[in-house]
């Protein structure tokens, strides 16, 4: 006969309470995203149209539409993309596959860390001193971009290196037994089984670089600028920024409040599209290199 | 003729003497099997003839390995030559995720082959040799990852000979497969043994019987007993040999 016994019962419900502990907690992770995002969908698709996502601004910015801002933060996305993907990509993969020394490797990670625990106001700092100053690029999408790579440079690197961590060593193995040379070794196999974890990285990472605000205010953005930048050396509008200026700044607060709405929302709308496509690409590479 | 041999060969992981002055020899196309209890230093002596000890860190390597007489850690040899040289089968297949095709066709790719015809000749004929062509011939795009484990090793074997080497070396190939995996792979080493001389590692005591013509008995990174595999059964010499192949220890 199989009895209940006093130390079961409890040992029963010691473990439905911790169930319930995790279930609740992690629910409400999911449920505190839900809010936000209810909350600047309902506030601000009143004024989402086709014209508010290309129309300029009119009136003082308290009516017309975001197109200039939009443009902006797209062309920043792309600058920052290009300094900031194949800089940390090869950092990464020198520092996870190469450095040899440990010494070396171990410094290089902790500096990696500690700038990526630099406030991004110092980043803009930085920015402005050498590229905007120094460097002579003045307010522009150029000095914008490079900002903003750097910001996104060390989690591009510890993705990079992280993704290159989950590859088996048995394959680095299996290639070098065969006579390839090390960096074989590591454009053939090793680079393509980390690509899609690599390329997730990455696309969040621009996640968080096209919502910043502090690393542009004094490197590239405009407070109001209807002409589509031409080049590189043009100032531009940027989401975070104009949302920034319409709810702090503008020439009537009150008045530009819906835009401010409109505006966050279509900058969480450009996030969670990059999110989306982050994970089509991971799947459709993940299935091309898959593993198991 | 000697293709393999070793003189005082020494191999240290930091402290630790893992590799105690082996000297030994392997003649041209036999099969020499490597056996004794774990630890006993019988992977790190196959790993130390094509340098894969090299990627272990804080291991040192001293005394002579000569493949076909040439010192394999002498300075003008390159590792990726004597690899070329040396080829290895590991204990877990490790297929790439890539088709069967490109799989076995790596080993020339990186070795600067391009022309297209020679590849596929090799590679069918790599495929042949490791006795898994009627299986997968109308599937060589697909993806390694599909086939199963016994495939993925036999996969393993025809990626290492695609590029000729004359030294096949084994870590123990078959302990992660089903028996009848493990059978045939044992039958194709009598098939290789036509063109490659082929050391194992083996922690199977009656698959070095049956396959090896030569067994080396390592003990705590000693080799304590090398002979014809007949002689080693059915007549060891030494003590511990005997206690070994009777079950007493290991």
């Amino acid at each position: 006969m199989i009895k209940q016994t006093k130390s079961g019962k409890r040992k029963r419900l010691n473990q439905s309470i911790m169930f319930w502990v995790f279930r609740v907690l992690s629910l409400s992770v999911v449920a505190v995203l839900f809010i936000i995002l209810a909350f600047i969908f309902i506030k601000g698709f009143k004024v989402l149209s086709w014209d508010f996502i290309t129309q300029s601004p009119t009136e003082g910015m308290t009516s017309g539409g975001i197109y200039p801002a939009i443009i902006g933060t797209l062309w920043l996305i792309a600058g920052s993309m290009v300094f900031a993907f194949p800089i940390g990509v090869l950092a990464g993969i020198y520092n996870h596959e190469y450095a040899a020394w440990k010494p070396l490797k171990v410094f290089i990670r902790i500096m990696t860390n500690n700038l990526a625990g630099v406030p991004s106001i110092v980043f803009g700092l930085f920015g402005m001193s050498l590229f905007v100053n120094k460097l002579g690029f003045g307010d522009s999408i150029l000095a914008g971009s490079l900002t903003l790579g750097l910001l996104a440079l060390p989690v591009v690197i510890r993705t990079t290196e992280e993704s290159l961590a989950a590859v088996d060593n048995s394959f680095r193995r299996a290639s070098l037994a065969l006579g390839a040379t090390k960096w074989q070794t590591t454009s053939r196999v090793v680079f393509p089984i980390a690509f899609p974890n690599i390329l997730t990285g990455l696309i969040l990472s621009i996640g968080r670089v096209s919502g910043e605000t502090a690393p542009i205010l004094f490197t590239v953005a405009a407070y109001f600028l209807p002409k589509l930048p031409s080049g590189i050396f043009d100032q531009v509008m940027a989401l975070p920024y104009h949302l920034y200026v319409l709810a702090t700044s503008g020439i009537d607060v009150e008045k530009s409040r819906p835009i401010a709405y409109g505006t966050a929302l279509v900058l969480i709308m450009i996030v969670l599209i990059m999110n989306l496509l982050a994970n089509v690409l991971r799947n459709y590479f993940g299935r091309k290199y898959k593993v198991k | 003729m000697k293709v393999i041999e070793t003189i005082d060969l020494n191999v240290h992981y930091k402290e630790v003497h893992a590799l105690k002055n082996v000297t030994m020899s392997m003649n041209k196309l036999s099969i020499t099997a490597l056996m004794g209890p774990s630890g006993c230093g019988k992977s790190t002596y196959l790993r130390a003839l094509n340098r894969m000890n090299d990627l272990i860190e804080g291991c040192k390597v001293s005394g002579q390995v000569l493949i076909e007489g040439d010192n394999a850690y002498a300075r003008d040899i390159h590792v990726d030559d004597l690899r070329k040289k040396v080829g290895m089968v590991f204990q877990k297949p490790n297929p790439f995720p890539m088709s069967i095709f490109e799989n076995v066709a790596y080993g020339l790719r990186v070795n600067g082959v391009r022309d297209k015809k020679f590849i596929h000749e090799q590679v069918e004929k790599a495929i042949h040799q490791a006795a898994l062509w009627d299986e997968v011939k109308d599937f060589l795009k697909k993806s390694a990852m599909d086939l199963s484990g016994g495939q993925q090793q036999r996969l393993c074997i025809a990626r290492a000979l695609v590029i000729e080497p004359s030294v096949l070396l084994m870590d123990e190939p078959t302990s992660a497969l089903d028996p009848i995996s493990s059978a045939k792979i044992e039958e194709l080493m009598f098939d290789l043994k036509k063109n490659y001389t082929i050391v194992i590692v083996t922690h199977n005591i009656q698959q070095a019987a049956r396959i090896s013509d030569n067994t080396a008995f390592f003990y705590i990174g000693e080799l304590i007993e090398l002979g014809t595999t007949k002689e080693i059964f059915t007549n060891p010499k030494n003590e511990r040999t005997q206690n070994y192949i009777t079950g007493r220890f290991g």
